[in-house]
């Protein structure tokens, strides 16, 4: 999967310099054309076309934006009422993520969505600790958060 | 056209970074601000820079990848921070304000080993 990428950076590449323009937009257009030939020829590579771990990359990337927005706006209206009524805390979540760069994406993805901050990981046992801004109402959404997050790493990662 | 849609963007963002400050201000210890200023104001420079990038794009004729470089890296260094910031104030014994704690009772365990086998 690697070599296909580098292959078809080196065919954006060639198409650069083949046109003497060193644009954006004709990069963009040399990688598009470099993805075509490498698409057309995946029988010949041993690994399949890395258009589908792309696909579900961007699956990932659309996923983790949706929930950034449903998240931000549930923690800003929290911080905006005028009486502030939560309840943070601390509670043990278990992961089906083994290797370091699932536990690392997941951690990540888990912090930078509102209302979850993962503070300690025991990566033997596969449990997070993560600190809830609001642990009642919330640790219900993001065991659902982690649930659909750690299906989109599997499927990128595996 | 595009112009109402970036100031809605660019509009959107401060809000959400004004609203990050006004947590930082209102919440009770620092796991919880830690929140705050991480998160909220991650989606406000989101939203500041998209938009800067869209204006570019579209009124001058210009692809500003700069821009969109640093959305990732705002978004790849903002959680490490926060992770680290919460974890350090923990294992510095700052106590969190809620009730619910898991991690206590694991972490003075785990202290325990290490201290029986540094001993051994």
């Amino acid at each position: 999967m690697t070599m296909q990428i580098l292959l078809n950076l080196l065919v954006a590449m060639i198409w650069m310099l083949l046109h003497d323009k060193w644009s954006m937009l004709t990069f963009v257009i040399g990688f598009i054309l470099g993805a075509f030939i490498i698409f057309s020829m995946r029988r010949f590579f041993p690994t399949p076309f890395y258009g589908r771990k792309l696909w579900s990359l961007a699956k990932l990337v659309g996923l983790f934006s949706l929930e950034l927005f449903v998240s931000s706006a549930v923690v800003s209206w929290q911080i905006i009422r005028p009486r502030l009524n939560i309840e943070p805390g601390i509670f043990k979540m278990k992961t089906r993520m083994r290797t370091e760069w699932e536990l690392s994406m997941l951690a990540n993805l888990m912090t930078l969505t509102p209302g979850s901050v993962v503070m300690e990981i025991a990566p033997d046992e596969g449990i997070m600790y993560v600190h809830a801004m609001d642990v009642p109402s919330m640790k219900k959404s993001i065991l659902r958060t982690r649930d659909r997050f750690e299906d989109a790493i599997i499927e990128v990662m595996r | 056209m595009i112009e109402i849609v970036v100031v809605v963007m660019v509009l959107a963002g401060t809000v959400l970074s004004l609203i990050s400050s006004l947590g930082f201000l209102r919440l009770p210890d620092v796991y919880t601000r830690s929140h705050a200023a991480t998160k909220s104001i991650t989606l406000g420079i989101l939203f500041i820079l998209l938009s800067t990038f869209l204006y570019f794009m579209f009124v001058h004729n210009q692809v500003s990848v700069r821009l969109l470089l640093g959305i990732i890296f705002v978004f790849l260094t903002a959680p490490v921070t926060g992770h680290l910031i919460a974890r350090s104030a923990y294992r510095f014994g700052v106590k969190p304000a809620g009730i619910t704690d898991e991690l206590a009772a694991d972490l003075e365990r785990e202290k325990r080993k290490t201290a029986e086998s540094s001993q051994a």
